[in-house]
Parts: structure tokens; C-alpha cells; sequence
């Protein structure tokens, strides 16, 4: 049931297509967007669906006291017979008196929610204010009929972004946008500090009340690439863009690098002694795990928005073939400085019909194959080896010292199909 | 609006899914927005299939809402059949496309496809997981057998139909494995096995046999009295989890057969001999809590009690539709049965009743873990690691062995138990002594203060308000050994606060102790 239709985009073919996605819903961002935002707590407004997804999703994290949980909505509640508000009021107001350390309370939309038009904004508003503006409270959707998977943590940064203080003074100050492991954002803090660039704030900040200031003076840059709504919410507030392509690899953190630096007009030669130190140790490191994906074929099914940089890095640093690079959504703003360094002619695919994309997935007879966790276990009893990409979203990966274990991710599958003797 | 954090069971469709991944030929399109699908990784990754499951999804996104998305439904239900080619076609539509009120059923009838088309109506509000299966497999059922007359049995040698196993079944792959070989021994043929591994038309041959043997009435109860109504087949509800309990199926199913049981049909079953060899002596009164599924909880109950001689403290399960049985079962224990989806109030149960050894699912082991008690996993939900690569029955005699490895292992066992106690204060052999393989300067860490493992809850209402225990009446305490150590402080606090004898002495401890033995 697809509209499928074939187009360049520049030196790259795109299949758009529509029909069945086996993708997860942006509420999967809360997952590790409540562990970066260490006193906050994301309240789902949804069914019995949404709980189910977030406990299989968030496996056995969910017994650590989590920071999220699911305001489930019953019959009643639809038949009219409790009023939804009140309903909600309640839920939050038990949740709060129970966790009085919670800071942010993040009211999240899903598909039910949507549809029965529950406006949760305004639900945000007016909890805010019961609570004396402790907690804060702000609203976002995470619906499957809205967003794909990690568009969840963009809609919850953009709705963070107009709350955020105005920008002090003149100053040109960075902004690094996008949930990094905090040992990737201490590393590129250490790295910032070198280069001489004195103001450097991360969002999310690990604390509520430590979120940066924009204004103005701010240049972003984005750490994720599938920030668009975020980045549109500070150009709002005056903001500007430094365009990169991801953190990826050595090549990739090196270019991202050099253009925050030459967006703070700091002296190339300079920025060069900063960067070659970690740029030699990352290109070692990838030594060993390029010798077993060079030559070999990748196919990519769409998950995360990270396919198209993770597709330049396999190409360009790991020596891997592309076959298919398939992403749920393609911005080709933000996406252009990792397009224009993937290699002419790559096949990219836009949205998906999972069993048209499964056919061209046999026929290509990729030596690897980047799918979800639904997808893998049946390819690989097809005889494909397969990397989930669930975990490329929630291990380190970004910056120079991740660069080799983020090829080892992807050579793993290979050298155990290698080992295994069953 | 429920306020949730762990559901015990998935929405309905999800138990519609576990009857058709059971199956084979059987295709289920799902009306649902983009991000269903996150429940196919579950019989994936959790129960490990090498397939996908046979389920299609409609995946409408925001932008369709305001168009067609009965269109959309209609396109993929005749994308799966020329696809998937299937024997029967389930539809449905799953929380959300029940708000926007398409009618999946009406919608595929209106295609004509050359297969029956069976709508499912799974009310996502309302009902969920273990409703969804017994409904779906119900329906499958009606629709497989419509128009048949009751068959005349009486000339045909007796059989009987195996129901209930399904995908993602808490052991279910091994139960009836075993259960059949069972009647296979018994002279009795089995029929149909459903719904997993059987096919739509052998649903059609369900009303040949004599009875029905409910294996799990969560999944099967509903068409099982259905089969019993319209074909007038026997229902077996005894369920065989236990060394009694498969004796009592064995003599029940034997007596509708007419068969007499072949001698030594339970000889390698050693949970009996184990039970009474005296290693097992220390297990005598060791207080277990229970909590699942409710066949699994009632079984768990009489094996814990009657066959392996543990004092049953509480007994509980999710599965509001089966509280009448589970609440008998307690009765007849002298308990209040704990009927309830959520999990705070069973951990709050669970701290409250002190058990020893906690029976339940995989939420019960994480709070068994947080409380520091010994757990067994017993019922779904549960997690990756009980879908075992071995054979691994609960049900029939094999199932009874695992049971007793299954129910003791957490525990320490008596020679164990008993050398511990032994050497508490022994200077190399004690709790807070390093394993010797370690060597001269290894140290164990020390029990962390009860602020960083305080559990949660009531309980901790409790820790908060204790009263001081002076220093020898601490390291009196410390004699006591580890594994029983946090029952006796809490035992004494408790006799301390309730007499408002404060600090607590020596003499507290004892008195407890001979208080609560009393």
C-alpha cells in the first residue's frame, strides 16, 4: 500500500514511500530523556498501549524508581462520565505529592489523547499554576500518529525552548542541542574549553533548573540530527544555526568541530593543534573494526534520523557499501552538511512500506542489515547478519573516543556470525 | 484515569496477537498508528521466534485522520492477502482506531475476499491482554465450526482437544509437550492442540472430540464453553501444574476415558521423594508469598502447601476475571485473596506479610529483589530469560520436578542453612568474611545503612519511625544470621513501637523472638 516514487535529490536517489512502518513512537524518548533530565518526570496521557510500549521498551529500567510513568485513560473517562481535566488534575496532583523532588513535570500526548482532542497545553497551564510554578509543567506529544522515535526528544526540547531565560550581554554563547551520555558532553566540554570558546550550555542540562539561556548572541548546533522542530523553536528566539554534519566518527567529530570553530572565528592552525591529538588516537582505534566492515554491504532500515550520518560514517571511515539508507524522515536542511559527504549515488529511501522494503532488502543480499528489534531476530533466521539500532540511540557514540566503538557496534554481529560454529 | 507505571497484562490486541502468531495460516490486520508495532519485538526478542509475527498494520499518522483512513484499512487487508495468502483473516482495531470509529469488520466484508474475515472487537478501555485472547480465539473458533451439527461421537474412540497454549505462554511450548505425551501414555488421542501450531481448518475439527482440556483458562475458558454449549464436549478444568493436581487430571481424564492409568505412570516424578528426603525438613513452615496469572497462583498455592510443606503467608493475582477462584483458593489458606493490577499495592503486600520466598512474575522478582528475598519466577509476565532453550515444563510430572528445582533454588538449602548457623561467629566463615579464593585482604563491603536500600512505601514509613537500638543489642543482632537478620529486626521493631519500649535492649530482641514464635 504504497505511494512509492523514485526522485534525486542532488547526487542521491530517494524512494518516498508510504504504507506499513515498523518504527517506534516518539514516547520511546523518554526512555533517556528521563535519565538526562535528572529531575524531571514525564507523565503519559494514554492507554494501556502507551504503558505497554514504555515497559518493553524501557526493559528493566523500570524498576530503578523511574521518572515516567502512564496516566492511563478508561472508559469512563471517554463516556463523559468523569471529566477527563479533573481526572488529570487528580492523577498529577497524586503523582506530585508522591515525588515532591520532581522539578518538570512533562504532561506527554499520545495517539489516544490526539484523537479525543485532550489539550494538554492548556492541561500544562493550568497545572503550573495549581503548583505555584513548582514543578514546572510543560506539554508535548509524543504520538505515533505525530512522531517517529527519537522526533520525541524534539518535541520535548522544542517545547522547552520558549521557557528558556533570555540570553545575558552581548556575548556570542554556544549551544550544543541534543541529549548526549553525559561522558560524550564532558569530553566535548573539555574540548570547547581548548579551543577557547569561553560560554558552552548543553540542552537538555541535566538539571531543570539549570537550563541554558538563549537569546540573540546564541549559536547552536545541533549533536542530533533529528532536532528540526527545536531548531526551528531557537531561530525563533534569535538563535543562529551552525550548520555540521553529526558527531559521527573521527572524520565527522572533526568536521563538527572545525565548523563550531570557525563559527567563533578561532584560527584554524589553533584549532588543528586542539583536534589532531584525538583525531589520530579515533582514526587508530578504527583501525581493527574497519578491517572487518570494509568491502561490505550495509542496507538500513529507518528508525532513528541518525541512518544518513551513520551511513556517511560506515562509507567514508569504515569502508562499507551502501546498499539502501533508509530514515523515517528526511530534512534535507540539516541533513545536507552528512549528505553532501555521502558517497554519489547512494540509494535513500524516506518513510517506509516494511514488506516492499524487506523485498529489496533480500534482493540486495547485504552483509549487514541496521533494522529493529522486531526485524532482526526474523533476519538473521533468514540467514542475514543484523545490528539493532535500537542501541545506537542509547549508547555513547558521538565524539572522537566513541568512534571505534561505535564501528565495533557494527562489526560485532559480523565477527561473531564469523565465530559461531551452531 | 489510572495512574501506571507496570501493567501486569498489554492492551487486548496484544492477546489477539499471542493467538494468531500461535497459529499458522491465521493473518491479523491491525487498525492502528505508527508505533504499534513496538509489541512484534515481543515474540521476536522475549519469546525468541525466528518469524514475524502475522500481523499487519494500518500505521496512520496525523495527516490521515482528516481523510480516508477507512481507505487506508481497506488497502492493507488486500495488500496482506495477496501477500500473505492466509486461510483466515483477522481485523481489528486497537486503541486508538477504536476513537476514530472505523469498522474493521464491515470494511473487509465489504472486499468479498475468498477467506472468512473474522472481525474482533477488543474494547481497549475496558478490557486487556488475557481478554483479548480468550475473545479472539473464541471468535476463531464460532467462525471455524459454524454450521456443524454436534458430531455422534459415541462410536469413536475417545479423544480429547488440548486448549489453550499460546505465543508468548509462560512455558506453554514445554506444558503441552508433556501434557500430550502424558495422554499418549494414558491410551488417549489427542485431537486438535490450539491455538498454537494449529491452523484454521483444524479448528474445524474441534467438535470431534469428547472433551475439552483446558490447559489455561485465561486463553481458553471462553471458547471452551462455547465447544461445551454448542457440541456438547466435556470440559476438563483440572489443571495438571503439581504432582496432585496432574494425579487428580490424570484420574478425572482417565475416568471420562474410560482407560485405567498404566502402573508407575508417575515414577520419574521425584518431587514427592525429594519433598520428604530430610535435606528438605528445613523447608517445613518457610513463609512464601504468591503472585500471578490466577492458574498459576492457585497451582503455586497447593504445590507450595500441600507438596513442598511451605506456610502460605498471601496469595494474589492480576486476572480480575478469575478473583473467584483465586479468592476460594485463599479462603481455604485463611487468607484474603490480593486482587489487583497494581503493583505498588502488591509490593506494599508483600512487605507487610514478611515472606521468605516470594512466588510471582517478573515484577514480584524485582521487588522480591529490592526487599532482599528469595523469588521464583512462576507466572507471565515474564522476561527473556523464562523462555528457556531447555526443556522446562510446569505442568504433568516433568513439570513437577521443575517445580520443586524451581521453588527450592532461591532458598538455602539445609545442610547449608544449618552450617551457616553453626559457624555465624566463626572468623572465616561468616557473612561478612570474604571468600577465601579471594585472598587475605579482601573484604566484603558493609551492609549499607538503610537510608541507600530503604525500600519504598509503607515499609519505609515504617524504617522511619524505628526506634534506636542500643550497641549490644546491635551486635546481638549481628549473631543472627544474614538471610534472616532483616525479619528479626523488623520483627523487634515491630514489638518495640507497639510497647513503646525504646532504645531496644538485648532483652527486646529476645522477647520478640519468643513473642512471635509463640
Amino acid at each position: 500500500m504504497s505511494a512509492c516514487a523514485t526522485s534525486p535529490a542532488g547526487p542521491h536517489a530517494v524512494i518516498a514511500e508510504r504504507g506499513q512502518r515498523e518504527v517506534f513512537c516518539g514516547l520511546t524518548g523518554i526512555v533517556w530523556l528521563h535519565r538526562r533530565i535528572q529531575d524531571a518526570f514525564f507523565l503519559v496521557v494514554g492507554s494501556r498501549t502507551c504503558a505497554h510500549l514504555l515497559q518493553s521498551a524501557a526493559g528493566v529500567m523500570i524498576f530503578a524508581e523511574p521518572r515516567f510513568a502512564t496516566a492511563i485513560i478508561e472508559e469512563r473517562d471517554l463516556a463523559g462520565r468523569a471529566d477527563l481535566d479533573d481526572e488529570l488534575d487528580r492523577v498529577a496532583t497524586r503523582l506530585i505529592a508522591r515525588r515532591p523532588d520532581i522539578r518538570l513535570l512533562f504532561l506527554v500526548g499520545s495517539c489516544p489523547s490526539e484523537v479525543i482532542r485532550l489539550d494538554l497545553g492548556r492541561a500544562a497551564a493550568r497545572l503550573e499554576e495549581r503548583f505555584g510554578r513548582s514543578p514546572r509543567v510543560l506539554a508535548y506529544s509524543g504520538s505515533g500518529i505525530g512522531t517517529t522515535f527519537t522526533e520525541g526528544e524534539d518535541a520535548c526540547l522544542s517545547a522547552l525552548v520558549p521557557t528558556l531565560a533570555p540570553a545575558p550581554g552581548p556575548a556570542t554563547r554556544l549551544l550544543v542541542v541534543g541529549a548526549l551520555a553525559d561522558v560524550v558532553e564532558d569530553q566535548f566540554r573539555r574540548l570547547f574549553a581548548a579551543l577557547g570558546i569561553a560560554t558552552v550550555d548543553f540542552l537538555p542540562a541535566r538539571r531543570a533548573d539549570a537550563m541554558p539561556p538563549v537569546g540573540p548572541g546564541t549559536r547552536y548546533v545541533l549533536a542530533q540530527p533529528f532536532l528540526g522542530e527545536t531548531a526551528t523553536a531557537l531561530e525563533r528566539r534569535g538563535a543562529v544555526p551552525i550548520a555540521a554534519p553529526c558527531p559521527l566518527g573521527a572524520e565527522g567529530t572533526r568536521l563538527w568541530f572545525e565548523s563550531i570553530a570557525a563559527a567563533f572565528g578561532i584560527d584554524p592552525a589553533h584549532v588543528d593543534g586542539v583536534l589532531s591529538l584525538p583525531v589520530r588516537r579515533a582514526t587508530a582505534a578504527l583501525a581493527a573494526p574497519r578491517a572487518r566492515l570494509a568491502g561490505r554491504r550495509v542496507f538500513l532500515f529507518p528508525d532513528s534520523q541518525l541512518e544518513i550520518p551513520l551511513a556517511r560514517f560506515l562509507a567514508r571511515e569504515c569502508g562499507m557499501i551502501l546498499t539502501e539508507v533508509g530514515t523515517p524522515f528526511l530534512n534535507r536542511r540539516l541533513m545536507a552538511p552528512d549528505l553532501a559527504l555521502l558517497p554519489a549515488g547512494a540509494q535513500l529511501a524516506e518513510g517506509q512500506d516494511v514488506e516492499r522494503q524487506l523485498d529489496r532488502c533480500r534482493a540486495a543480499r547485504p552483509d549487514l542489515v541496521v533494522c529493529g528489534l522486531g526485524l532482526a531476530n526474523p533476519l538473521e533466521a533468514e540467514g542475514f547478519a543484523t545490528k539493532w539500532s535500537i542501541e545506537l540511540v542509547f549508547s555513547p557514540i558521538q565524539g572522537f573516543e566513541q568512534a571505534a566503538d561505535l564501528a565495533a557496534l557494527f562489526a560485532r554481529p559480523l565477527a561473531r556470525r564469523a565465530l559461531l560454529e551452531v | 484515569m489510572q495512574l501506571t507505571l507496570w501493567s501486569y497484562e498489554g492492551p487486548p490486541h496484544i492477546g489477539a496477537m499471542r493467538i494468531a502468531t500461535a497459529m499458522h495460516g491465521v493473518h491479523y490486520v491491525l487498525h492502528a498508528p505508527q508505533g504499534d508495532t513496538y509489541a512484534d519485538l515481543l515474540f521476536t526478542m522475549i519469546e525468541r521466534r525466528d518469524r514475524r509475527p502475522p500481523v499487519s498494520y494500518t500505521t496512520f499518522q496525523a495527516r490521515d485522520l482528516g481523510g480516508d483512513t477507512a481507505e487506508l484499512f481497506r488497502t492493507a487487508v488486500r495488500d496482506a492477502y495477496d501477500r500473505f495468502r492466509p486461510e483466515a483473516m483477522i481485523v481489528g482495531a486497537s486503541c486508538t482506531a477504536e476513537l476514530i470509529q472505523d469498522d474493521p469488520g464491515g470494511l473487509a466484508a465489504g472486499l468479498g475476499l475468498p477467506i472468512p474475515v473474522i472481525p474482533v472487537e477488543l474494547p481497549a478501555y475496558q478490557r486487556k491482554e488475557n481478554w483479548g485472547a480468550a475473545e479472539t480465539f473464541y471468535q476463531l473458533v464460532r467462525v471455524a465450526t459454524a454450521g456443524q451439527a454436534p458430531p455422534d461421537r459415541a462410536a469413536q474412540p475417545f479423544c480429547v482437544n488440548i486448549l489453550g497454549p499460546t505465543a508468548l505462554g509462560f512455558r506453554h511450548r514445554d506444558d503441552v509437550r508433556d501434557i500430550a505425551a502424558l495422554l499418549a501414555r494414558l491410551g488417549i488421542a489427542v485431537n486438535v492442540i490450539a491455538p498454537l501450531s494449529a491452523s484454521f481448518a483444524d479448528l474445524a475439527r474441534l467438535p470431534a472430540a469428547h472433551a475439552n482440556l483446558v490447559l489455561y483458562p485465561e486463553a481458553a475458558g471462553t471458547a471452551a464453553g462455547y465447544l461445551a454449549r454448542r457440541f456438547g464436549q466435556k470440559t476438563i478444568s483440572t489443571v495438571p501444574i503439581g504432582l496432585g493436581a496432574t494425579r487428580d487430571f490424570v484420574a478425572e481424564i482417565a475416568g471420562l476415558a474410560q482407560v485405567t492409568p498404566p502402573p508407575g505412570l508417575a515414577g520419574e516424578c521425584r518431587l514427592g521423594w525429594y519433598s520428604r528426603s530430610v535435606d528438605s525438613t528445613y523447608l517445613t513452615g518457610k513463609r512464601v508469598f504468591i503472585f500471578g496469572d490466577a492458574t498459576h497462583a492457585i497451582a503455586l498455592a497447593r504445590v507450595a502447601t500441600a507438596e513442598i510443606g511451605f506456610s502460605l503467608v498471601g496469595l494474589g493475582t492480576y486476572s480480575r476475571e478469575f478473583a473467584a477462584p483465586v479468592r476460594a483458593a485463599a479462603q481455604s489458606h485463611g487468607l484474603e485473596a490480593l486482587i489487583t493490577d497494581d503493583y505498588l499495592a502488591v509490593e506494599a503486600a508483600i512487605a507487610a506479610a514478611q515472606p521468605e520466598l516470594v512466588l510471582g512474575t517478573q515484577m514480584e522478582r524485582h521487588i522480591a529483589k529490592r526487599l532482599g528475598v528469595p523469588c521464583a519466577v512462576i507466572s507471565a509476565p515474564a522476561h527473556v530469560q523464562d523462555f528457556p532453550a531447555r526443556h522446562a515444563p510446569f505442568a504433568g510430572f516433568e513439570g513437577a520436578n521443575v517445580l520443586f528445582d524451581t521453588l527450592i533454588h532461591p532458598l538455602m538449602m539445609g545442610l547449608e542453612e544449618h552450617l551457616l548457623g553453626m559457624f555465624r561467629d566463626d572468623f572465616e566463615f561468616n557473612d561478612t568474611a570474604a571468600p577465601s579464593h579471594l585472598g587475605p585482604h579482601a573484604t566484603t563491603p558493609p551492609e549499607p545503612a538503610s537510608p541507600a536500600n530503604a525500600p519504598a512505601g509503607a515499609l519505609a514509613d515504617a524504617l522511619a519511625s524505628a526506634p534506636v537500638w542500643r550497641d549490644d543489642a546491635e551486635a546481638e543482632l549481628r549473631k543472627i544470621p544474614f538471610f534472616v537478620r532483616g525479619k528479626a529486626r523488623r520483627n523487634t521493631e515491630i514489638f518495640a513501637r507497639e510497647r513503646g519500649l525504646n532504645p531496644i535492649t538485648i532483652e527486646t530482641i529476645y522477647d520478640a523472638k519468643a513473642h512471635f514464635s509463640a
